[in-house]
């Protein structure tokens, strides 16, 4: 598609319109969130449904076949030792290493997520981009995570910005598109909400907080901000969207706060993989630890649990 | 009977960025009692330690200043409790140092007390000199004190303790970090007061304690680029020439306390506004 | 699933399970006497009445019922220490007194968060988080003001007044003995104070810090009791000063009581505070400013965000999301980490507010309530709104002191300015506009003593708190919360 076709046939939304953001606000109920307490069989369960929703991730220059097969393992064989686990919602990976994850992946009901669009800075031109998502759709992956561009979105040039998914949606095919905003650049949550704005009316099916290549990444404030943007967007088209927070989210404790906030601010439908997901490598074996201290009653050791 | 048990001494040694190193210059000065014998080793401190300490200063002050005034008093008040748990070392040090127990006794009295006076004022000088002011156009003006930043302090010669808290809690107490050089004849209350000021929550950096001569470092404290206020207690014009000309290169606020009396008349809180600075902000009222 | 009519779904789903607080560390004695010069003591008469948990209707401990001789005992204990002890010890030395009741209530937090909770119904999330820390904040900062007083009265000399009689609500019973008596001390005062009679605990425990704290005997008394001892009290003619926080109707009975006295007086009284949003607000965190102001602490809060006036404009998402928040708030167990929204203090409070739901309703209002479930013992309301209701109908005139919010309109925002001041009562007000230039019009004009931009209901003991026209007279907190314990004379 051409850039020309993309501005016929789609309506840049009015931004000014997006509703202001208290910091100060959003820390407090954030705050509160986190006083919540998880026990027993409610904690159990947020524990695995947390495992289903995470999508494990190499993202490195140093990747090579030998560490994203050994990923892919890990992915399906999360802890044998437990038997009633889920597997991971999706493993995540470089355009370049698709191939390598949908053979090793290959019979298994889990989803190949490939970054594109020159990510993680997105300093490329159009083309470049959209071969990159087209390399990485052809290649296998059903999901695909794209970077907005940053610099033209804080110099207000929003036009180029949903333009821009919009094309990359179109390249896509039949894979899902998830928007990277890239929180930790936008600088305040006003920007973060019309970002998330922006993004959806774009054809955006998750947004995304970051590429978790630079700090911060994912905090509960960004994430809270963009679900209050998907709460409106479903209100006003009947559309839902789904959300990730990518990065920084390690352990099961601040994971279950995450459910938390999803679950108090968007509310059941959105309580599946299908709608959220968690951008995270070492938040498995946590998980993993707190569920067998929960069957077990003992405190573990990672020593025993394997890390690929 | 058993034998003698050998004591172990203590290593006097300066106190930087919440850490203990010894002097990097590798220097010493021996520090004697009236009789002549040397009772400990001290640090001889560089202009290198005092860079470095500016630096950890700087590091450490806008966290603190940004701490609330309640989690600052909270902390001042945590150095008081820490103190009076260590009196006795500090009776002992005073006494090696020439005072006698009765009024070594009443310097720790003084001290814990005066760090609990500052501890209260932490959350109220704001109060007191601020100011709403009542501008002749349709205006919200407010005027509120903000810490000046990185205060160099040449603390007292003659008060090993309480002059040196008398200095160092007023100017922490708004927000304010500091880099010390402690009393000359009688540096050894500084040391071990940096050992609590470690027990005590205060993050590293805020206060920083140095041992050393006076003639040698005077003119680091006062000439500093990256320092924003200078404090001295002790000489006559001369001193005070010197250091107001190499504090003028970069505007240092010059503060003199020459001719305070520790003992009597240093709670106040003026001695808190003396390093603050006062921003003035303007806002239309309208709809 | 998502329900085509675009609507969110909080019902079934991921439910928390229980996440009791512990409470096998605390101590509650099965009787309590009255904490008069320095120890407990049998009240004169032998009388005793119950303290219940209003959550399970189950007795907690029975507290002595003060009689006048009782009164007449405890004032002259407070007046003995003044003249011999408090009065005339150097001011520092008071300072570290009160610093040592902050220090230890800091320390012994845990156990009064849980008693707060089980005596009043509040949640514990609340009592642990905001209740005691603040309390024990409060006794920090008025420690320190005890050696300062000096320099908050320029050109004048501060002297203490004597004895401070001080009765004090059941709804933050904590926090306002700490208001009361903290400034008290500080300045000078011995002190005389009555706690709610359906919340008497944390008073008394406080007591026992006191002792603790080595405070010199009569310094602080405490006496439970319902209105007669308060009344005594108030009357007392060796009381120099009366602190009364609690209804306007009451306050205006003290001041009756108390007029051709020289007593000198504060009164901290009722509310019905306006909360207002503009159309440019950051409308969420608004939402959330609208909960905090008027489901917290069960609604039990003199200046609750009680009248909702909302911009046109934005009138229907502001309700429609409010709707949804209040589906995800937790009503229940006090006990319970994860409650909200405890329970209603008493069945005579819960029945008032039951009596104004019926007026409202009858009034022509519509009403709605979150769906949650509540428990079958004990006194509970789920959160509530009105709307269709105006400036004429009672539920937005009246003080319900309930979970009860009465929605109003407005186009313009002088509109708001006058809905917001036409009231006899005068405590806070809420505005929300993400306008730096309106905020300061706003709370220009609205004739309140505590006015939130962009937030609701914070507390802090450097900031006053107090009412304009019915809502009292007098503040506390705060530099300016020092004046209702000293008497200014020339230098």
């Amino acid at each position: 598609m051409t850039l020309a076709a993309v501005k016929k046939s789609s309506r840049l939304p009015d931004l000014s319109n997006v509703p202001a953001v208290d910091e100060v606000g959003v820390n407090e109920r954030v705050a509160r969130f986190q006083t919540r307490s998880i026990k027993a069989a409610s904690k159990v369960e947020a524990l695995k449904l947390i495992l289903s929703m995470i999508d494990l991730t190499t993202l490195e220059g140093q990747d090579t076949p030998g560490k994203v097969t050994q990923l892919c393992q890990k992915a399906i064989h999360l802890h044998d030792a437990m038997p009633g686990l889920p597997h991971v919602a999706a493993v995540c990976v470089y355009p370049t290493m698709v191939s390598v994850a949908k053979e090793a992946l290959a019979g298994h009901d889990i989803n190949i997520a490939s970054v594109a669009t020159a990510f993680p800075s997105g300093m490329s031109t159009l083309k470049v981009k959209l071969d990159d998502t087209r390399m990485a759709v052809k290649a296998g992956a059903t999901e695909i995570d794209m970077v907005i561009s940053r610099g033209k979105f804080l110099a207000g040039d929003y036009r180029y910005v949903f333009d821009e998914i919009v094309a990359v949606k179109e390249a896509c095919g039949d894979a899902h598109l998830k928007v990277i905003l890239e929180t930790g650049e936008l600088g305040t949550l006003d920007r973060v909400r019309k970002a998330s704005v922006l993004a959806m009316h774009a054809g955006a099916d998750f947004i995304k907080t970051s590429t978790g290549k630079i700090q911060p990444a994912a905090t509960m404030q960004v994430t809270l901000v963009m679900l209050q943007a998907i709460r409106d967007f479903y209100r006003d088209t009947g559309k839902m969207i789904g959300m990730k927070p990518a990065g920084g989210i390690s352990t099961s404790k601040l994971a279950i706060h995450y459910l938390v906030m999803l679950h108090e601010t968007l509310g059941n439908a959105w309580m599946t993989p299908q709608w959220f997901r968690f951008g995270a490598s070492s938040l498995a074996n946590d998980v993993l630890m707190q569920l067998m201290k929960q069957s077990t009653g003992v405190y573990q050791s990672p020593d025993y649990f394997s890390k690929d | 009977m058993s034998a003698k048990r050998i004591a172990v001494a203590k290593t006097y040694k300066i106190y930087i960025g919440g850490k203990f190193p010894r002097t990097e210059s590798g220097r010493y000065f021996p520090l004697e009692d009236s009789k002549g014998n040397v009772i400990a080793n001290m640090c001889r401190g560089s202009r290198k330690d005092f860079r470095n300490a500016v630096v950890a200063a700087r590091g450490a002050q806008p966290g603190w200043a940004n701490a609330s005034a309640y989690l600052r008093g909270q902390i001042l008040y945590r150095i008081a409790e820490m103190l009076e748990g260590r009196r006795e070392q500090f009776v002992t040090e005073l006494q090696q140092q020439g005072s006698t127990l009765r009024a070594a006794e009443k310097e720790l009295d003084l001290s814990i007390d005066r760090l609990i006076y500052y501890a209260g004022w932490t959350d109220k000088y704001q109060q007191v000199f601020s100011a709403v002011n009542p501008v002749n156009s349709s205006h919200f003006n407010f005027s509120v004190l903000e810490a000046t930043g990185v205060v160099s302090i040449l603390a007292p010669d003659d008060s090993s303790l309480l002059g040196l808290i008398s200095n160092i809690a007023p100017a922490i107490a708004g927000g304010n970090t500091c880099v010390v050089l402690a009393s000359e004849s009688k540096p050894m209350c500084a040391v071990s007061f940096a050992e609590v000021l470690h027990a005590s929550d205060v993050p590293g950096g805020v206060v920083n304690i140095l041992t050393g001569f006076r003639a040698e470092l005077t003119e680091f404290f006062a000439s500093h680029m990256d320092v924003n206020a200078v404090i001295y207690c002790d000489g006559g014009k001369a001193i005070a020439r010197k250091v107001q000309i190499l504090a003028a290169d970069n505007i240092k606020r010059v503060i003199e306390r020459t001719r305070m009396d520790w003992l009597g008349d240093a709670e106040n809180p003026y001695l808190i506004r003396d390093t603050q600075e006062v921003k003035t902000t303007w806002h239309p009222i309208g709809s | 699933m998502a329900t085509p009519d675009n609507k969110l779904a909080f019902d079934g789903g991921w439910a928390y399970e229980p996440a009791p607080e512990s409470t096998d560390h605390i101590n509650i004695k099965s009787r309590y006497g009255l904490f008069i010069n320095g120890d407990f003591v049998k009240p004169e008469k032998g009388k005793y009445f119950d303290t219940v948990n209003p959550a399970t209707e189950e007795k907690l401990s029975r507290v002595a019922d003060a009689s006048q001789g009782d009164v007449d005992k405890a004032v002259r204990a407070a007046r003995e220490a003044y003249r011999t002890t408090w009065g005339r010890m150097k001011a520092k030395e008071r300072g570290k007194y009160i610093y040592r009741i902050a220090r230890i209530m800091q320390e012994r937090a845990r156990e009064f968060s849980v008693i707060e909770s089980l005596d009043g119904g509040k949640p514990i999330r609340e009592s642990r988080d905001v209740d005691v820390p603040l309390a024990a904040a409060h006794f920090f900062y008025y420690a320190g003001w005890a050696d300062k007083l000096e320099y908050a009265f320029p050109g004048r000399v501060a002297k203490s007044l004597g004895v401070a009689g001080q009765v004090i609500p059941w709804n933050f019973p904590l926090l306002m003995a700490a208001w009361k008596i903290a400034p008290a001390l500080a300045c000078g005062n011995t002190v005389v104070l009555k706690p709610a009679e359906t919340t008497p605990l944390t008073a008394l425990k406080l007591a026992e810090v006191i002792a603790d704290a080595g405070l010199p005997p009569g310094v602080v008394n405490i006496v439970t009791g319902a209105g007669a001892t308060g009344a005594a009290i108030v009357e007392h003619p060796d009381v120099d000063k009366v602190a009364f926080t609690g209804s306007t109707n009451v306050g205006r009975m003290i001041q009756k009581a108390i007029a051709g006295t020289r007593k000198k007086y504060t009164l901290e009284l009722g509310g019905k505070a306006a909360n207002i949003i503009f159309a440019d607000a950051a409308i969420d965190q608004a939402v959330e400013g609208i909960v905090n102001g008027i489901f917290f602490n069960q609604g039990h809060v003199c200046c609750a965000g009680s009248r909702l006036l909302v911009q046109e404009s934005v009138a229907d998402e502001v309700i429609a999301k409010l709707k949804d928040r209040m589906e995800t708030l937790i009503v229940g167990d006090p006990l319970d980490k994860n409650t909200d929204i405890g329970a209603i203090n008493s069945s005579m409070q819960l029945e008032k507010i039951q009596s104004y739901l019926k007026i409202g309703k009858n009034e022509g209002g519509d009403m709605h309530q979150s769906s949650c479930r509540v428990p079958k013992k004990g006194y509970w309301c789920r959160p509530t709104i009105f709307t269709g209701v105006s400036q004429s109908s009672r539920v937005v005139q009246e003080e319900i002191f309930g979970p009860v919010l009465a929605i109003q309109t407005f186009r313009r925002y002088d509109e708001a300015l006058t809905k917001a001041n036409n009231t006899p009562y005068g405590l806070s007000g809420g505005v929300w506009t993400d306008k730096g230039a309106k905020i300061f019009k706003m709370t220009q004009n609205m004739r309140a003593g505590v006015v939130w931009a962009n937030t609701f209901n914070k507390f802090d003991p450097t900031s006053p708190f107090g009412g304009y026209k019915e809502s009292g007279v007098g503040r506390e907190g705060g530099l300016h919360g020092l004046d209702a314990y000293v008497k200014l004379g020339a230098k």
